[in-house]
């Protein structure tokens, strides 16, 4: 019997009972539905995470400054103001897993342009922080070692800092006044969008590193830093980047054994990899909890096949009675399964992408539906209806026409 | 011209626990092309058996069956179906139709089995529905037609494939008396265009329409009447 033949009759009998042919198919819409869902979402997560990642750049160690006692009271990271500039330019020379640092003084600050003005955080930095995290302008020019070693009054803007004081016109070449100092602005920088803790990173303004230790930071000595950025050579690098960093300011800092560093070394490469294993933690989650839908759902699929098959005990016994072989019948009833999980599927797979979207547009969170993720999910399904299918159709097959043909 | 059906010294032992029970025990007869036989006997008497294993849907405890000269003994299943298919014709007491489905589509039914294309199936269905003067009902499901009607999608279906034998389990079992007589002048039209027919029944007025009775009692031919 051609397979044209099978499909018909086993699209005829799934007709004959439209009811219980759709309650049979629900486990697996409802299982299917989920597995698109959750990969739309998952993927859509990692692509986030992802997004955040290069927003920072990669490979990147974060140096920051130790806390110090005061009166009996720790004051916590950043407490103290123990780096300085002389740190940063020892660890670009004497570190080999270091590609680049980049130090930054940050301290906020009013900005006036005109008749508007606009509260934001300065960064006092150098023009390898723009190289470390890969942050260039889309007007004027980025900042040169020139502005820092003359501690030019020069300054780059964030897109959020540029709209709320130039508005839509171009602030290249105006001047600012930071602390009612004069800046230049020299160049607009590029959009960065959210850091990863939900900070708007286009939130502030760029001055070279020895302009802010002049005219804006109030420093203990003049070349504090409050904050160093490494980038490693590679990934690989990066751990043993950060034991040299580690090596190199203990030295510097004649902290011996048992004594408590005045600094402390963020990997942000760490931050991120925990948040993405938390969302791939979520994604085996649903993944469980769609397999088990599938699962009872292939069960159900079984089950209705079972009765199916006892109910059509004659008409099989009619169909080998007049030449029907095992291998026809046994394929009858499996098309039928594997046609009812597929359309099952088919219809998960088009619920699934709809529920996506509706979470994509709820909650701005970009959904990626894969055909990857469309061609497991039929692969499943069709899979289940095999699995499941296969033991009510080895049944049917299995009948005697003899008794078949008599039975009530 | 060689026999259609040879049956030598066919036993058929049912194992029921530790219980045997000999349905038949020896049955011996021929039929020749163009017959129309009647098998005849009370129930028990084992002319259901006879018809099971003639129709191979059963096989012989021991025995030797030769069906259009191809000894069936000991063939596999899926070679059984294809002879089914190919060389046998079932007519039912219950018409064992597919409910749900057109005339036409129950009388193509061996032919999809057969593996014919689907425009020669329709084109042969359609001319053994009108052999059995059903042209114009191939579209009707079983429900939508009368028991005769039935019977007779049912003879067209055994007719469409061009088998060897037509064998009918009491095929007037479920009609009335009227209904009997049309379905019994159908199957001597039919023999008298050469069609060999084998037919159970145990009724002797339906029996009379065969040129041939063979009587079964408690597993053994008693009669062989002409």
């Amino acid at each position: 019997m051609d397979f044209l033949q099978t499909l018909k009759i086993a699209l005829r009998a799934l007709r004959t009972n439209k009811m219980r042919s759709f309650l049979t198919m629900l486990g697996i819409i409802i299982g299917i539905a989920a597995v698109i869902a959750m990969m739309a979402v998952g993927s859509g997560a990692r692509h986030v995470i992802s997004q955040q990642i290069s927003s920072i750049g990669s490979n990147i160690i974060l140096v920051l400054p130790g806390s110090t006692t005061s009166g009996g009271l720790r004051t916590g990271t950043g407490g103290a103001q123990t780096l300085t500039s002389d740190d940063v330019k020892a660890i670009m020379a004497e570190c080999p897993s270091v590609e680049t640092a980049a130090p930054s003084t940050r301290s906020s600050a009013l900005l006036v342009y005109g008749n508007m003005n606009w509260s934001t955080v300065v960064m006092g930095t150098t023009p390898e922080l723009f190289t470390i995290r890969e942050w260039g302008v889309v007007a004027g020019r980025s900042m040169e070692q020139q502005d820092v070693d003359s501690a030019a009054k020069v300054c780059l803007l964030g897109q959020t800092v540029a709209e709320n004081l130039f508005g839509s016109s171009d602030p290249v070449g105006k001047i600012i006044r930071i602390k009612k100092i004069p800046f230049t602005v020299v160049g607009l920088l590029d959009r960065k969008g959210q850091s990863p803790q939900g900070q708007d990173q286009d939130d502030a303004v760029f001055v070279p590193l020895r302009t802010a230790q002049r005219n804006l930071v109030r420093t203990q000595t003049p070349n504090m830093v409050g904050a160093v950025m490494v980038k490693a050579r590679n990934e690989e690098l990066l751990g043993k980047a950060e034991a040299e960093i580690k090596s190199l300011l203990d030295q510097r800092h004649r902290i011996t054994n048992g004594k408590e560093p005045d600094y402390s070394t963020r990997n942000l490469s760490e931050i991120l990899a925990v948040a993405e294993q938390s969302s791939r933690a979520m994604s085996l989650l649903l993944g469980a909890v769609a397999s088990i839908s599938l699962i009872v759902g292939g069960i159900g699929i079984m089950n209705i096949m079972l009765v199916s098959v006892t109910e059509r005990t004659r008409e099989i016994g009619i169909r080998m009675a007049i030449g029907a072989r095992r291998n026809d019948i046994l394929l009858q009833f499996l098309t039928e399964a594997v046609l009812l999980t597929m359309i099952g599927g088919i219809t998960g797979i088009i619920l699934g992408a709809v529920g996506a979207t509706v979470v994509s547009s709820l909650l701005s969170w970009p959904t990626l539906i894969s055909v990857e993720s469309v061609s497991i999910a039929f692969i499943f399904s069709a899979a289940v209806g095999i699995f499941f299918g296969f033991y009510p159709a080895r049944k049917a097959a299995s009948l005697n026409p003899i008794d078949a043909l008599r039975y009530e | 011209m060689s026999d259609v059906i040879a049956l030598t010294d066919i036993r058929r032992v049912f194992i029921m626990g530790d219980q045997q029970f000999a349905a038949l025990k020896g049955v011996t007869f021929s039929v020749s092309p163009g017959e129309f036989v009647a098998i005849m006997g009370a129930s028990g008497s084992g002319k259901s058996t006879c018809m099971n294993i003639l129709g191979c849907l059963d096989l012989p405890t021991s025995g030797r069956y030769l069906l259009d000269g191809v000894d069936v003994g000991g063939l596999p299943g899926d070679k059984l179906a294809e002879i089914r298919n190919r060389r046998l014709g079932f007519v039912f007491q219950g018409f064992n139709l597919l409910a749900r489905t057109a005339a036409v589509e129950n009388v193509e039914l061996p032919l999809i089995y057969a593996g014919v294309p689907a425009r020669e199936r329709r084109t042969r269905a359609l001319a053994a529905l009108e052999m059995v003067g059903l042209a114009g009902k191939e579209n009707n499901h079983p429900s939508q037609l009368s028991g005769g009607q039935q019977q007779r999608v049912a003879i067209a279906r055994a007719l469409v494939n061009e088998p060897a034998v037509i064998l009918a389990d009491e095929p007037t079992g479920n009609l009335d008396s009227s209904t009997s007589e049309e379905i019994m002048g159908l199957f001597t039209t039919l023999n008298r265009q050469g069609i060999t027919i084998i037919m159970v029944t145990h009724e002797p007025d339906v029996a009379a329409y065969a040129g041939r009775r063979i009587t079964f009692r408690d597993g053994l031919i008693i009669g062989d009447t002409n």
